[in-house]
Formats: C-alpha cells, structure tokens, sequence
C-alpha cells in the first residue's frame, strides 16, 4: 500500500490559494501520507486562507480522512446490504478477535488497519474483504484466515 | 488527431474509423468491470492479449478490456465477436483452449457457456437475463474500450452534441428533453426538461454564470448503476452534460464522483482529457462559438452528500451539510448562482433522446415514467448484476425471470428497493410496476410541488403507495433466511452514523427507533412498543430538513406494515424466524450431515466445539457466543439454527 512519498510543498502548489480547494487538497495529502498530521494540516491551511477549525470539520465530517498513520496492509470489511445479509459482520467480528483491534483501528505493530466501508460494490461476490487493493470474494472465516496469514 | 475544427471533420473521422473496420477481425470483449475483476478479469484480458499476439490467426484478434457486461455473478465474462459467443466464468487457464477453439477455428467452448435449465446458451441473446433488457444508456457499456476515444467515436459519441449544437436552439433541445418525458433517474422522479426550463429562465432574468452538476456519489450500498456508467461509457456522461450545457446556457460543469469509484474517477479524467484534446471540450467546441468545460470532483465519504445543497457546500469546500429549500438550486445553488444538479444516468440518457427523438423516448416504459431504468439486482437472487429494462417492468419479472429467482426457494420473501431511504417490499407485490410511481412526501418539497399545483399530471404510484422509492435503481432481493428486523436495524444503524447531525429530530430520533430495534432483536420490548416506534418515525419523517432523515424511517415502517408477524415473534415469542438475531438463536450441528472435518473446532473463538476428527461434532451451547464462524465454515452446512 505505500506510495512512494510526494513532497509536501509539490502537492500544495497544485493548488490555487483559495478555499474552495480545501477539500482537494486534504484528499491529496491524504492519499499521499495515507493521514494527514498536524503539521501538513496547517501547511494547507496557511496555503488555502481557510481557518484551522474548517479544516478539522471537514477533515472530522468526511470519512476518506484520517488524522492518524495508518498500517503496512489495509483490511477493509464490506458491510454493504448484500455483504450483511451473507454474514459480512461475521467476517469482521472474527478479525476483530485475532487481530485484537476495533473497526477502525490500527494494531500496536502498526501491521494492520482494520476497517468496514459500506459497499465496494462487488455484491455478486458477497461477503468481500478488500485486502489492500485486492478483493476477497465469497469469503467465510476460513478463507480470510488464509489470506491474513499470507501477509 | 488534434482538435476537431466543425462538425464535417468529426464525421469525417467518423466515417474513417467506420472505413477501416475489418467486420472479419475477431474482437473479444473481456468484462473488467469491478466485479469481474475482483473474480480474476485482468490475468484473463492478459492471458488474451499474450495469446494474441501467438497464435496463427487470419485476422490477429483484438481485445478489448469493457465495461461492465451485467452478469456478475458468473464473471469472468467474455464476448467473443463476430463469432458471437459468450463465455462465463472464465479463468486465466481456460483462455489457450477458447483461442484454439473459437479463435483459431470456428469452434464452442461447451463447458464454459452459461446454462439455463440444462440447456446451453451460445450467445447473450440467448440467455433470459439478456433477452428480457432493454439497453439504451447501457448500449455501448460493455462494447467499446472505455479508454478509447476513437471507439467511443465509432460507436456514435459527440454525434448528438454536434447535432444540438449545429441544428437545434436551446429551446428546441429543452423541449425535446421536457416530451420525451425524462425524469431524474437519481430518486426524485423530477421531470428534467421542467428544471432545465427553470434554470433556464433563471439566467435570463438574473444575467451571470450558470453551473450544471453530475451526481456522481451513488452512496446508496448494493447499488452501482452509475458507476457502470461512468466506468463503461463515459464520454456519454460528457455529451449529455455538454447538451445540457448549451441548452440551459452554462459554460462550466462538475462531475461529483463518490471517492470509493477509483475507476470510474480514471476514466472519466481520461475522457475529459480526450474530449478536450479534440476541441469537444473548452472554447469554441466544434466551432459553434459555443464554450463549455468540466471538471471533476471527488466525494471524500459522507452519504449525505448526495442531497444535492450537500453536493453544492462540498464543492465549495465545506461540510455537506444540507441547508434548507427554497431557495432551490435551480434559484440560488453554487456561489450563489443558478444550478442545476442531475443523476449522472439522467444526463447519460440525453444524448439518445437527442439522437432519437422525444418520440421514440416517449414511446419506451409507461405514461409518465418514460424511458428505461437501470437497476442493480443483488442479494438472494440467482443472477447478481446490472440490468437495463423499461420502465413499468414488473418486480416479479425482474427478480424471477431476468434475475433468474432466489437460489434454492421457490420464491422471494421481500425486495428492498430504493438503497437505505427506501422500503421492503414482500412478494405478494411483484406484480409492481417499476415506473409507475408519484412523488413520495420527501420529494413534495421539492420543485416538484410547483409543478404539482400548476397542473403537471402526477399519476398514481406503486412504489409510493407500498411505502418505498425506486430510488436510485438498487434492488436487494431477501429470501426467508433474512431477518427484516435485523435489516431494518442494519438501515437505521447506517442512516444513523450517515445522519450529518444538523437536525435534532433526524440525529438523536434515528437513534431512539435504533434502541426499540435492538432491544427487538433481543427478544425484549412490549407490542405497544411498535406503535410508539412508530409514531417516533413519524416524528423524524416530519420533524428533518432532507430527504436523508425525512425518508429513513421508511424501512422500519415497510416492515412493520408487512411483517408485523415476525416483530411479534421476536417480542413475544423470543424468536427469530428467519434464524438470524444472534441473542435469539441457538447453533446445533447436524450429527446426520456432520463429516467430522473439524474446521469448527478450528475456528471456534470459545472452544466450545467438541468431538474427534471423522465423527460428529457438537456444540456446547451455553458457552456459544453465536458468532456463526462455525456455520460459516462448515463444508457441509450441517452447523443448523435451531
């Protein structure tokens, strides 16, 4: 998952200085640090002309954000409609046991986030855990076991 | 190729591209859309492309990584031309034997084509998912190489823009738009020819710029209408915004794209690239003097943010926040100017109607709702996927003969229709016309309401009467083995996270109702307690500013209405009947169909399965914590709810 880091300043004069681009320019940085901390936080504030407390609305309003590093592999859990009705929630529930985290959060090693989103829109394949950018169709519990191990 | 100058030399190079077409060379179509690629899509377009460039052909084939083809629950799907054969399920090993076999000779796969009662289907056509569609937005999804603007051309794209913007006057394509009788396809059901009209009278009268807006945050779970669209096709979406652009008079558009569509964000960003290579977009587009250009957006996650002022306080770069209406968009929208926000599939039908006719648009679907729908059918349903059917299509032709019925039952329990705002409709209704549908409440304060009192024919409505919404066009079928209080629940609990916290009856109201649900799920709770649910619903339907918290209570009041039955069998009875509420349920293995494999005690987080390997297994269940791994691992399904 991680991207070869952009410099700040390179992605800032993306930008024209308004805010209107506020928004843009927090899902650059996150897309390029993978959270945005507090110092780039300000960075795009100072760039923009936007005041601190807009930023953190948006950045606590909009769920693509996240104000804390996240870890080396991603496990998104679907709990769309038809991944719930297949026993999604199961899926999650197991890895919150073995990876001892809640949705949401990042184990201690920093190895794993643990996440559900609601639909990856791969419904013909329900219940799907996205494992970093690779999905895993009609899982059960055995088969995301598998696959965490892999990693 | 530059930039094209007028509308000769765009038909030139049309006809060039046509010209060169060898009708003999083989073209295989394989489906990349999302859920093919999730089942393997690109190793076998790779596969393919390695083999292309091998074999002895006459004519080398070509291969062409599409849009979504529809049938994703038998991906990966491949289309092979002219040959005319379509292959599903195909993995990256089968592709040697179908070049072989079909490419090199003249031969059929057997094994590898869809089967309808024991019987093989050779071609799409053959097979009743496909027979029983009507595709008009979708035509080319799934044809062309989305990437590819020379195909895109050749397929018919710009043909309809270079005819508005050439032959017709804004009025003419305005009223074309208002007889075919095209209505918002996001949910409203509004007539979009009227809100063309009025933001076109609104900058008449309040001289200045004019934004139009593609809806693009299909936030709706299970629903992926729009996103085949915008992946399969999208210069459509182009077209259709740079029609809407002329006739209303706007110069600057915004694609708003849900952030979790990363390839449909790809190639939109690519076709505006092309588009503006070739002068389609920018100043001057094929030199009518006409200028128009687009830029896209991206959702950063907020399901309220397809509430269209949601959409407009983001682009300006604020927190979605809904505001209240009048004024509406088409008055007072983006920085303060008139705007007009349509579906991204309302705009994709556009270029067709103009291509067409408001006749022959008029002449597809029922009286009022014209045209055709897409919907997105998954759940319980044989044939998961995209499909395209006129409006008026009946829900039990949808679900039992194009969605070829429920595995393994006889018979669907319930459909829920219309994503998180909508309602669960059960069987007894499949004979509900998808297109006959009036305005819900939440649609009422809309400009519809206008129109409404000014004489503009509302026609009697199914959907609306059932207590649903068409919605956006998702469609989740549910068999007897689910729960409408658990879905019910699932509904509120998402609106609830989903609910951007402004209006107090929709922030704490939702979560009020998700106390009674939880408390039902746990086999606590009065009967009386329906009714207050009930009227608590009533309050936040009456009480919230969008559609967000005015339409989401309609799930747990469809239920309620439906299967009054099963709540009392969770109150009273302490029962789930569908066997799916964890508190209400007891797990049980079969110790007929246990094979002693073991794979539950494996998984087992309570080690409270017991046994030894090749005999049966069985549960202890007052340490059971009903988590289902068993259930969910057992090859056998002998793990039973009991």
């Amino acid at each position: 998952m991680k991207k070869a880091r952009q410099d700040i300043d390179s992605i800032l004069e993306k930008y024209p200085r308004h805010a209107h681009h506020l928004i843009s320019l927090l899902q650059d940085v996150q897309e390029a640090y993978g959270y945005i901390s507090p110092e780039h936080l300000t960075l795009v504030c100072d760039h923009v002309g936007a005041p601190l407390t807009q930023a953190w609305a948006i950045i606590s309003f909009y769920k693509s954000f996240s104000l804390e590093p996240r870890g080396e592999h991603e496990i998104k859990v679907c709990l769309g409609t038809t991944c719930h009705l297949k026993g999604g929630d199961r899926l999650a529930r197991m890895c919150e046991r073995d990876l001892e985290v809640k949705r949401g959060q990042t184990t201690r090693d920093q190895r794993f986030s643990l996440d559900t989103v609601k639909c990856v829109g791969a419904c013909a394949l329900a219940p799907v855990v996205m494992v970093d950018d690779g999905y895993l169709g009609k899982a059960n519990i055995h088969s995301l076991k598998e696959r965490l191990k892999k990693l | 190729m530059g930039k094209i100058k007028d509308v000769q030399e765009l038909e030139a190079w049309r006809d060039r591209l046509l010209a060169a077409w060898n009708p003999e060379q083989p073209v295989v179509r394989v489906c990349s859309g999302p859920g093919c690629l999730a089942q393997g899509a690109d190793q076998v377009a790779k596969a393919f492309k390695a083999a292309a460039k091998k074999g002895k052909f006459k004519v080398a084939p070509l291969i062409k990584e599409t849009g979504c083809h529809g049938l994703c629950s038998k991906g990966t799907l491949v289309n092979l031309a002219p040959a005319d054969i379509f292959y599903v399920r195909v993995q990256p090993q089968d592709v040697p034997e179908i070049v072989e076999t079909s490419l090199v000779k003249n031969g059929v796969v057997e094994r590898l084509l869809y089967r309808e009662n024991g019987k093989r289907c050779r071609s799409a056509a053959d097979i009743p998912f496909y027979r029983l569609q009507e595709k008009v937005v979708l035509k080319n999804v799934g044809d062309i190489d989305p990437l590819s603007f020379e195909d895109a051309l050749a397929a018919g794209a710009y043909r309809s823009m270079a005819r508005a913007l050439t032959r017709m006057t804004p009025d003419e394509v305005i009223e074309t738009v208002r007889l075919s009788g095209l209505r918002g396809r996001g949910g409203g059901g509004f007539p979009t020819g009227y809100k063309w009209r009025l933001a076109a009278d609104q900058t008449r009268q309040n001289p200045g710029p004019l934004y139009i807006i593609a809806n693009g945050e299909e936030g709706d779970p299970g629903a992926f209408m729009d996103r085949a669209i915008m992946e399969g096709d999208p210069h459509t979406v182009i077209e259709g915004m740079i029609i809407g652009a002329y006739a209303m008079g706007s110069h600057q558009g915004f694609l708003y794209v849900r952030h979790e569509y990363p390839i449909a964000l790809h190639h939109l960003t690519i076709a505006i690239k092309q588009a503006r290579r070739h002068g389609l977009l920018g100043r001057n587009i094929l030199g009518t003097g006409f200028s128009f250009d687009l830029e896209i957006h991206r959702g950063a996650g907020a399901y309220v943010c397809g509430e269209e002022t949601a959409i407009i306080a983001s682009l300006e770069g604020r927190v979605g926040v809904p505001v209240t209406r009048p004024p509406y968009p088409a008055e007072h929208g983006l920085w303060g100017r008139p705007t007009i926000i349509n579906n991204v599939e309302t705009w994709a039908n556009v270029p067709h109607i103009i291509d067409k006719g408001a006749e022959w648009y008029a002449g597809l679907g029922v009286s009022h709702s014209t045209g055709t729908k897409i919907f997105s059918l998954v759940g319980k349903v044989n044939n998961t996927g995209l499909v395209e059917v006129p409006m008026g299509t009946t829900l039990g032709r949808l679900v039992e003969e194009i969605g070829g019925g429920v595995p393994g039952q006889a018979r669907f329990k319930a459909v829920q229709t219309g994503g998180p705002s909508g309602g669960i409709i059960p069987y007894e209704f499949k004979d509900i016309s998808t297109g006959d549908r009036k305005l819900s409440r939440g649609e009422l304060t809309s400009p519809d309401m206008v129109l409404e009192t000014s004489g503009f024919p509302v026609e009697f409505e199914s959907f609306v009467q059932a207590g649903s919404i068409l919605g956006g066009g998702g469609m989740i079928v549910m068999d007897d083995k689910d729960c409408v209080v658990d879905l019910a629940r699932y509904f509120l609990n998402f609106l609830g996270e989903e609910s951007c916290g402004k209006c107090l009856p929709c922030r704490l109201g939702l979560k009020g109702m998700l106390e009674f649900l939880d408390n039902f799920a746990q086999g606590r709770g009065d009967p009386e307690d329906i009714e207050v649910l009930q009227s608590l619903a009533q309050a936040v339907m009456d009480g919230s500013l969008c559609g967000l918290g005015r339409s989401a209570p309609n799930s747990v009041l469809t239920s309620i209405r439906y299967f009054r039955e099963e709540y009392l069998a969770h109150i009273q009875e302490h029962r789930c009947p569908a066997g799916v509420c964890r508190d209400l349920i007891t797990y049980r293995i079969d110790q007929e169909i246990c094979d002693g494999c073991g794979l539950c005690l494996e998984v087992c987080p309570q080690n409270c399965i017991a046994g030894r390997k090749k005999k049966p297994y069985s549960i202890d269940s007052k340490a059971c914590t009903r988590c289902g791994s068993c259930q969910d691992v057992c090859p056998m399904d002998a793990v039973i709810v009991v």
